[in-house]
């Protein structure tokens, strides 16, 4: 699979006057051409804060010690920042997550959607509101040729975070970043523009980086998972991995803590994470790891390769450590996983053709 | 719930609750638009609903942050819709209901040290003597609520989310209250505090035998945390009954939309969810709805002429084993 975005042993410290906080420590990954990669995490963990950095949006403050971002062959880390200012809105866009704020509520929202088209292919005015009806229309706003002079407060919420996305996508990028798009938006919206979003992934043939907290929109949207906690990456595979055979014990926490149709007690996990500005020598999650070892706070666990897909940090899967017994809910999950399995061997549909 | 053969007894009974805001105007906007609905002493009552349907309305008007356009809300028997504001009657219904808000951030004064935020209503109703008594009830609180004394003098800047939604609580706690409104109160928190947050809620209503009326928009945690469950939608109830009923059998196109929409996080599950789109015609004025009994303890908002067909849903329904809707063959 051809790799279209390459992030390699990124760190991003922000200056504080309480000192540097270690926001992104030591985070590779990759994003497939024409995949959809989520990167979920809790608030704090750095999910923001990557996205941040492929966009060349950090703030004033960061400094970027190490790492690579490459995209085409180049580092979007090296560049400068006309170079940058090129392929931001152009070959990478980005979706953000308060539809009410993103927009600029002094413009019509017609002008707002043609501008990047003005910019970057210096397309005639109008020509390029022609294309930005048309964008309109492809993202769902009904009668979009009557409402391009419309400004935003016109709009309902999920149709503003339409107009969002419509700006992000006008220009056919290769990459779309959406941080969050959907938590400010009731969940009927919310499966609205997830499934627009789909559509738009295969009519457009763009990858995209979704992060968002909520594990159910992750299910329903990912090709792959990447699990953040205290400026980490600690697991990640394809999504039938991380949601039915988790191995770090914070996957198992996360998913043990949403409510199941059965559940009688909700499994919390105890205390909060940790201050990056003195990040634990270990693994940063140990101190709230019920299965935490002696080694957890002493030495990062490196990744360790459960399939050539799905990788974990955590010292469980050393071979030297002892057998632990997840949480029954993940027990249930792998049962649930092995039926999947089965059924599809038997020949049955494959799960996915729909 | 329980119920020992007993009649439960109703701490809230809402009888046909109004809140117009700019009433009689040209803009005038129905929030609330004649519901009815009882909470039983002890037990969590669910209100879901997206933005807009009216349910924090619903909780703010039923602690009288609002004053009600037309109906009746009983609070142990004794109308408080129309008691007038700084009476004592006020101030002693409002030492028995609290509320616990959903912005940790700004529901906590950034300029108030903690003790003082959390002993604000032992001061308003002069529930302590002295400094010394005052102090030991709020350290009292904060253990309660999973935090220590020496987090007494600090401000809330210094506290995280989930930490400024446990003194909210313990704020909420303070007077001794019997029924605690609770408005989204983990909709700003992440996944792994919400669950703690939760919890908490739970204990301290076995503790002090609580009762919550519980606002949300997240489905699956107010399923879990519920006995009961009314779905709110134009200022309106679709549907109330237990949650089991509710998520298992539900019977408006409303309830069933809503269901259908929730994402859960289990990928096989997900490729089949076909979310039912919602048709609001069928709230069309020209037929007379009210909140009707289907079968016993579920009620629909539903025309005379609709009952029969919602009762055979429900007697169909029950047959079967219970299904998502989600995962039904599409229309």
């Amino acid at each position: 699979m051809e790799k279209i975005l390459d992030v390699k042993d990124l760190e991003i410290n922000f200056h504080t006057f309480a000192g540097d906080v270690k926001a992104i420590r030591d985070v590779s990954f990759h994003l497939n051409k024409g995949e959809t990669l989520a990167i979920v995490g809790e608030s704090g963990s750095g999910k923001s804060v990557t996205v941040r950095s492929i966009m060349g949006l950090l703030a004033n403050n960061s400094n970027v010690p190490n790492g690579q971002i490459m995209f085409k062959d180049q580092d979007l880390l090296k560049i400068s920042a006309r170079q940058m200012e090129k392929i931001r809105g152009n070959d990478i866009s980005m979706i953000f997550q308060d539809p009410m704020t993103s927009l600029d509520p002094t413009m019509p929202i017609g002008k707002q959607v043609a501008e990047p088209l003005l910019i970057h292919n210096h397309m005639s005015r109008a020509k390029a509101m022609e294309r930005a009806e048309e964008v309109l229309e492809l993202v769902g706003i009904p009668n979009a040729k009557n409402r391009i002079k419309d400004y935003p407060h016109q709009f309902s919420g999920g149709q503003r975070q339409r107009i969002v996305i419509a700006i992000a996508i006008v220009n056919y990028p290769e990459i779309l970043i959406a941080d969050e798009p959907t938590t400010a938006l009731d969940v009927t919206i919310q499966s609205q523009i997830i499934e627009l979003m789909k559509e738009l992934q295969d009519k457009i043939e763009t990858s995209i980086i979704f992060i968002t907290h909520d594990l159910g929109v992750v299910a329903g949207i990912a090709d792959r998972v990447a699990v953040m906690y205290a400026g980490k990456i600690i697991e990640y595979g394809s999504v039938d991995e991380i949601f039915y055979d988790p191995r770090h014990p914070y996957t198992w926490g996360l998913l043990n803590s949403m409510p199941t149709l059965e559940s009688k007690k909700l499994y919390a996990i105890p205390g909060t994470p940790p201050n990056l500005l003195n990040p634990p020598k270990g693994d940063a999650f140990a101190p709230r790891n019920e299965y935490a070892m002696a080694i957890d706070y002493e030495a990062m666990p490196p990744f360790f390769k459960v399939t050539d897909t799905h990788y974990a940090a955590t010292w469980l899967l050393h071979p030297d450590a002892p057998k632990v017994q997840p949480p029954a809910e993940i027990l249930r999950r792998h049962e649930l996983y092995h039926k999947y399995l089965a059924e599809q061997a038997k020949g049955g549909v494959p799960a996915d053709a729909e | 719930m329980q119920n020992n053969g007993e009649p439960r007894k109703k701490i809230v009974e809402v009888k046909h609750l109004k809140q117009y805001f700019n009433a009689g105007r040209k803009n005038e906007v129905k929030a609330i638009d004649d519901i009815s609905f009882d909470i039983y002493e002890g037990e969590t009552f669910g209100l879901v609903g997206e933005s807009g349907s009216g349910k924090s309305t619903t909780g703010r008007s039923i602690i009288r942050l609002y004053d009600p356009t037309g109906g009746e809300i009983l609070f142990n028997g004794q109308d408080i819709s129309k008691i007038k504001k700084h009476s004592p009657q006020m101030l002693e219904f409002r030492r028995e209901m609290q509320m616990i808000f959903q912005d940790p951030y700004a529901s906590l004064n950034p300029r108030m040290k903690i003790k003082d935020i959390i002993a604000e209503g032992l001061d308003v109703h002069h529930l302590v003597k002295n400094d010394a008594e005052r102090d030991a009830r709020v350290e009292e609180l904060l253990d309660l609520v999973g935090l220590n004394k020496d987090h007494m003098t600090r401000y809330p800047h210094e506290f995280s989310g989930g930490q400024r939604q446990r003194i909210g609580i313990a704020r909420a706690l303070a007077v001794k209250p019997r029924f605690i409104i609770a408005d989204e109160p983990i909709s700003a928190l992440d996944v792994s505090i919400q669950a703690q947050v939760v919890n908490l809620l739970e204990d301290i209503q076995k503790d002090q035998n609580l009762t919550y009326l519980f606002i949300a928009h997240d489905l699956s945690m107010v399923k879990y945390i519920s006995d009961r469950i009314a779905v709110m939608h134009n200022g309106r109830l679709m549907e109330l009954s237990t949650s089991d009923e509710v998520y298992n059998y539900p019977l408006h196109p409303y309830t069933i939309s809503l269901l259908s929409a929730v994402p859960l996080p289990d990928p096989e599950y997900e490729r089949h969810r076909k979310p039912h789109p919602y048709d609001a015609s069928i709230e069309d004025e020209s037929k007379d709805r009210y909140l009707q009994e289907i079968i016993p303890g579920h009620s629909v908002f539903a025309s005379d002429d609709e009952v029969p067909m919602y009762r055979e849903m429900a007697e169909k329904a029950h047959e079967k084993q219970p299904v998502n809707p989600a995962v039904l063959p599409g229309d």
